[in-house]
Parts: C-alpha cells; structure tokens; sequence
C-alpha cells in the first residue's frame, strides 16, 4: 500500500478522534460552567478547556479572555486555530478525499456529509441549544464514522493504519483530560472527596460518557483516585490508557505479520502496554501523577512518530 | 444557426420519432409529469452521494461542483457504430503512424503533406521524444475523439483528444445511474455494455509494459492531486481497475527505475498511466518549478524501463492547426480515404485562409489551435459586433494560432429541461485505446449536451452537461433513407 495513503488513513482517524475529544472538552466546561460556584469551585472551566485542548499560546494571541463565548469561539471553529473542530472535520475530509478509493463508499459518506454540513452553518452564533446540538452532531460524526468503518472495512493495512491513528490520538486526549482535570481539581488545600469536586469529577466521567461504566466497575461513590485508576488501568473502559495500548499493540502485529517485520513501533507499543500492565493504581496516584501522565503523553507522541517513520514515508 | 434545419436524432424520422428511440420516446410520451421529475431527482441524488464531481478554474464559489445530467438517452444504431468505430480505428491507427513518423524519419514532412513548421515549432512537439522510443512502438494509447453529427449518415470529427482525454467516468456513471433508474428500459432493448472499460484499459495498459517488466506489471495512475479538476476521475478509475492512485512525490527514481513509497519500502512501477501534462512530468526535464512530477522520470523512460502512458509529445498530433491536415495524414499512412469526415478548416496561418475568416468572421467558429476547454474561441453566429471586432484583431495579430471552420448545423437530441423536453445540441467522445495486441473501443463514448438553449458549447466548465450513450442493437436505419437537408 502507498505510504502516503497510509499516512492518510491514520491522520484522518486521528483528526476524527480529535474533534470527538474537543466536542467532549466543551462539553466538560459547559456543564461545569451551568452549576453554582457553590458547587463547582471558584477553578475557571475555560481555562482549563484551553489548555486540555493543548492551544493556550495560540488562544491568547486570539483572545484577551478564558470565557465561555471566546473558548467556544476559538476551539469550534476560531480562524487562527489549526486544530479547531471545524478544521479537524476538513482536514479529516480532504484526507479522505485524497485517498476515496482507500475507503468504503460509507465511511467517505459520513465525512462527506459532516464536510457539507457544517459548510452551511454561522460558526459566529453557536450558544445556548445550537451550541449544544453542534457538539452533539460532532460525537455522532465520530461515532458513526468509526461504527461505519468497523463494519465496511476489509481488515487490511488500510483498516489497521485507520485504527492507529484513532489509538494513538484516544490515548492522547484521555491524558490530557485526567492531567489538567488533576491539576484543577486537587487544589492542596482542599480536601480529596469532598463534596465539592464531586460534580467535577462527575462531569469528567460523563465527558467521557463513562459516568454510568465508572460505577458498574467500583460499585462505590466517585473517588479521584479510582477515576484516574479507571482511565489509565481498567482494561474494560475503552477509552483507557491501557485499553488504547492493547490495541495499538495488536494492530501493529497484525500490520508486522502482513509485512513479515517488527519494528521500532512494535517494540516501542510493547514496552508501553507492558509498563500500564504492571501498575499499582495506589501507587501511581501516590507517586506523581503528573509525572507519570506528562511521561505517557511522550511516549505516545514517540510512538506516533516511530509509526510514521516506519510506515508512512 | 438560422435558416438551416437541424437533424434532431430522436424526431427527424421520415414520420416522426426515429424506429431506434421508440421504446425511450413511449416511455417519456407515456410517463406522467411527475415520474420524469422523480426519476431526474433520483439521478441528481444518485451524483451527489457518489461525489462526482468537477471543479471549475477560477471559480472560489463552487470548487466542487456536480455535471448536470439529462435522463433522456441518446441512441445510436449498431450499424451506425460499426461504420463509426471502424473509422476511429482507422483515425487513431494514423494518429500513431503519424506520431511515430515526426519524431522519427519524418517521411510526411519530406513528402510535403504536413509543413515542417507546424509539427517542428509546435509548443507540443518533445525534441527529446526524437531519442525515446515508447513501448511497442505506440504513442496515443488512450485517445477521444470528438464527432458531431448533422444528418442520419452525417458524422464529422470536430477535434482530435491524442493527450489525456477526460470524461470516461462520466460515462460509466452515466451508465450507472441509467440502469438503475430505467431498469425497464434496458430489459426491452438490447443496449451494448460499457463496464468492461476499466478492464480494458487495464489489458491496454499491461500490453504497453516494457519488456524488463514482470508477467504481472505494476500499472498506476500518476494524478496532479485532489486539486485537479478531473480528480474524481483518476481516482475512480485507479479504483475500478484496482491499481494505486499515487501522485509525484509518492515515486521516485533510482538507477533509471521507477519506484512508489509504499508501506512495505520501494516497489518497482512498470506502468505510468499519467494524468498531468507533458510538461509537469519531470522537474529535471521540462519546467524546473513543476512539483506535481518525479526528477529523473524521463531518463528511467529513456531506459526503457517504464511505460508513460500516452507517450509523451502526443499533443503535436491533436493540435487544431494538425487537425486540418488529418484527411491527407490518414490518408498517407494508409492509403485509404479517411473513413470519419473533417470538418472543413481554415488555417490561419495561410494568407488566403485568413482573410476569409477575417471577412466572414460573424458566420465561423475560431478557435486557438491549442486551446481547450472551450475557451479561448469565437462562436461567430453568437458574439456581438463587437466581440467579432476583438477576435479579428487578435487573429491578425497572430494568425498561426487560430483556425476557423463553418457552424455546423450539430444534432439534437431532446433533453429535459424547465420548460419540458426540448431539443439540446450535442456531440460523442468515444474512448480509444491502442494496446500492442488489439485496438478497443467501448461502445458509444460521453455525449456531451449544451443545456443552453441554442448554444453549441458543451464543456462542463462552461454550462454543458452530459447524457448516457446507448448503441443498440436491432433494426438499423433504412439504407438510403432521405437525407434532412
């Protein structure tokens, strides 16, 4: 297979995932931002929205202000973001568009349809409903896109360098979100479970829509340092740490089996997933939490770069 | 157009509808308003989910935009297309005589047929093709041929498409969309297939591999990228033939051969089937700025080590000014009449030529000789006085770039428009394709249509539209039939 439709097929999974990720982002910082500070903490939603979506630089030179109307602004659809949604939804269309015949008629489709759909819409006026439903039409593009690919794609490279890019990018995003979500939500002085942080942390898990999963699995009342034992460790929710390694791993042997070769990228996902594997969720919440995230996000990043070396140039 | 009556293919019979377009034309007479109006949205509908599209230059607005499409078939008999295709054989067997001929002994030039100038100063002749010597001996490997038509036994080749001729997946599509939308229509008529075209030119294009190729050569279509208005094309065609879709920089040259970047490292390229011009080929050959081909391509083709598909240099033999000469060219090499007609041309170029057009300009068509696209032309009986005047002068400005020819009275065949069915003008591209084991020829082509009322321009970029080309077998049309004058 061309490496440049290779490398097509994993960025435009991986634009798809990011402009799920971002929906959900807005999605955190709306819900938290509709609750008294009463309960919500004196913490600014806004601002942390902006730096999980990793764009703090390029927003303030946008933007004097964190607010609810220039963050929505700018992460949907601002001119002078390059990972806003709407250009994650174009450029995951132009990719696709570049390799058509690498896809099924349906997942071009659904693309396609998103692409047309949002060229008619007024970015300027999203609040209040519309705004809600924008993100709602987001999620659903990603959903149906990855169902849709799921279904209609032959398994071969092109499905598996298509599910790469998804994998590396969930993983991505899914520390991002615990990271500032940590960093906002444990100030020193406050006190770990208290009833303050229970809608923030709820809110995260419904972000995720993993609010109702988090408690089939604990079976008790949310508690910071199972949420984050949930999002790395639990091999069950699927937008885990661990559970984004599981696949890149098995996806990267069935890509080394179909080309007779492992490579950098193998051992490298390998190490990884074995690392999460033999974590002691305690342990990793006593011992720098941060550290270990602000670790996982490199190696994730080295791991993208170890695939596109190997495969897509 | 005024004053002379024009062969519509469906009504000129001698009463009436014509015996091939009885079914199609019972079933429009007998269809309620509404089915048509349906089955016309389900089509369009049919285009737009499929996204086939065209872009048009210069246009930010509709960068993506779909060709209209008219329901109504255009038909022609089996025997019309025997004759048909037996004269494209003929045509585009002297295209390639006559393209290995100039950039080899030149033996038309000596004999004085075609002037030396018009094929050695030409902006398409390739001096380095007089080194190169394509695969097989064959030069045009896929050409179009563009006839009008203005009677019953009345075809005439309007222009010769010897480079990269477009608009083949218009018309599988179209085809496409028929079958599914008229499915009754196709039971009653014995209507040719048009699918197999992929296929063909895949065979085509495998019986050009050079000889170093293995039995399985690896053929891939070379596309300027998405931006390309004809996009859609490359890549449907990549796909239906199932070979990859690569740009210029997913190839690259080492030791004089061809390799793509693929997933798995280096694989060898035996066949280029190119969409992009001569020029853009390669940076170390031709414009140093183009960044749509692949350094050092020329050389790895010099070698004999891969096929590029047309050759390169074709275009000496579709220019306008060439085009007058094609009656004596076929003629030449094969020593038979040509059996498709030209239309009558003057060339500018000529003193007495040109200050015919220059007197008669309000009643011809004149055209660049290396223009395309539709533009860059003179519809005389449609411009203004004025616009007349601004064509003239640049023709006695630069008289060899500009031919002239009479406004054929073109064919009609009704299409469905606002006000109902209506006649609309239109033309035939049948597809050529030369291999070195037989010449195929799908058949019918794209017959294209000017949905403006009146207008004789049919490209795409300039309001025309397109219509399925049925060739049906069954009762041809009398011999001797009178002629509609």
């Amino acid at each position: 297979m061309l490496a440049r439709t290779a490398d097509n097929l994993f960025w435009l999974s991986r634009y798809v995932e990011r402009a799920e990720s971002l929906a959900r982002i807005l999605d955190v910082a709306l819900r938290l931002s509709t609750l008294p500070s009463a309960y919500a903490g004196t913490s600014n939603e806004w601002e942390s929205a902006i730096d999980i979506a990793a764009c703090r630089e390029g927003f303030l030179k946008a933007h004097d202000v964190a607010n609810a109307a220039n963050v929505t602004q700018y992460i949907i659809a601002g001119p002078t973001n390059p990972s806003s949604i709407r250009s994650c939804i174009e450029t995951a269309r132009a990719n696709a568009r570049a390799v058509r015949t690498a896809l099924t008629s349906e997942v071009w489709e659904i693309l396609n349809d998103a692409w047309n759909t949002m060229q008619r819409m007024d970015f300027s006026a999203l609040s209040g409903q519309d705004l809600t439903r924008f993100l709602a039409f987001v999620k659903e593009v990603s959903l149906r896109f990855d169902g849709t690919a799921y279904r209609t794609m032959l398994r071969t490279d092109h499905y598996w360098f298509q599910r790469l890019g998804m994998y590396i990018e969930r993983g991505d995003n899914t520390a991002r979100l615990l990271d500032v979500k940590y960093h906002v939500l444990l100030p020193d002085a406050e006190p770990v479970g208290g009833g303050l942080d229970y809608f923030q942390w709820s809110s995260l898990l419904r972000a995720l829509s993993a609010q109702n999963s988090y408690h089939l699995i604990y079976r008790e009342g949310i508690k910071p340092w199972l949420v984050a034992d949930f999002l790395i460790l639990k091999m069950e929710q699927p937008r885990s740490l661990i559970s984004s390694y599981e696949n890149l791993n098995r996806v990267l042997d069935l890509l080394a089996e179909r080309y007779g070769r492992q490579g950098a990228s193998q051992r490298h996902a390998r190490k990884t997933f074995a690392e999460l594997q033999n974590m002691d969720g305690s342990s990793l919440f006593q011992t720098g939490l941060h550290e270990f995230l602000a670790r996982f996000i490199e190696e994730n990043t080295t791991l993208g770069l170890a695939i596109s070396e190997q495969y897509l140039q | 157009m005024s004053g002379r009556s024009v062969f519509d293919e469906m009504q000129s019979g001698p009463d009436g509808t014509r015996p091939v377009y009885a079914e199609v034309a019972a079933w429009f007479a007998r269809a309620p308003q509404e089915l048509i109006t349906n089955r016309k949205a389900e089509a369009e509908a049919f285009f737009r989910r499929i996204g086939i599209t065209f872009a048009v230059y210069g246009d930010e607005q509709g960068a993506e935009r779909i060709i209209p499409f008219d329901i109504l078939p255009r038909i022609i008999t089996s025997g019309e297309w025997a004759r048909l295709s037996l004269g494209l054989e003929q045509r585009v067997g002297a295209i390639n005589a006559f393209l290995a001929d100039v950039y080899g002994p030149r033996e038309i030039i000596r004999a004085g047929i075609v002037p030396e100038a018009l094929v050695l100063a030409n902006p398409a002749f390739r001096p380095e093709m007089t080194r190169i010597k394509p695969a097989k001996g064959i030069w045009s490997h896929i050409a179009g041929i563009d006839l009008v038509r203005t009677g019953p036994d009345d075809f005439f080749v309007l222009e010769d498409n010897a480079r990269t001729p477009s608009g083949v997946s218009y018309m599988l599509e179209n085809r496409e969309a028929m079958l599914r939308l008229f499915p009754e229509l196709f039971s009653k008529l014995s209507i040719r297939p048009v699918d197999q075209y992929p296929e063909e030119l895949l065979a085509t294009l495998c019986s050009l591999a050079p000889l170093s190729a293995p039995g399985e050569p690896v053929v891939v279509v070379l596309t300027p990228g998405p931006f390309n208005s004809a996009y859609y094309e490359h890549s449907f065609l990549a796909d239906r033939m199932g070979v990859d879709l690569v740009e210029g920089r997913d190839l690259f040259v080492r030791g004089n051969v061809v390799y793509m970047r693929t997933t798995e490292g280096p694989k060898r390229v035996d066949v280029i089937y190119r969409r992009i011009d001569d020029e853009y080929l390669d940076p170390l050959a031709f414009r140093p700025d183009s960044t749509l081909g692949v350094p050092g391509l020329m050389s790895a083709y010099k070698s004999g080590n891969v096929t590029i598909s047309n050759a390169v240099g074709t275009g000496v033999a579709d220019d306008k000014a060439v085009y007058s000469y094609m009656p004596e060219i076929v003629k030449f090499y094969t020593g038979k009449d040509a059996m498709l007609k030209n239309v009558p041309t003057w060339r500018c170029r000529e003193p007495s030529s040109l200050s015919h057009v220059l007197a008669n300009i309000s009643d011809l068509v004149v055209k660049e000789v290396n223009g395309s696209g539709g533009y860059g032309m003179l519809v005389g009986p449609h411009a203004t006085k004025a616009q007349c005047a601004e064509f003239a002068t640049k023709v006695r400005a630069n008289p060899d770039n500009y031919i002239a020819q009479p406004t054929l009275a073109l064919s009609t065949v009704p299409c469905f428009v606002d006000e109902g069915l209506a006649p609309r003008h239109v033309d035939l591209r049948p597809f050529v394709l030369s291999g070195s084991d037989k010449i195929r020829i799908v058949p019918g082509g794209l017959t294209r249509v000017a949905l403006k009322k009146g207008s004789l321009v049919v490209n795409s970029s300039q309001g025309g539209g397109t219509k399925d080309t049925w060739v049906v077998d069954g009762p041809d049309t009398v011999p001797g039939q009178s002629q509609m004058q």
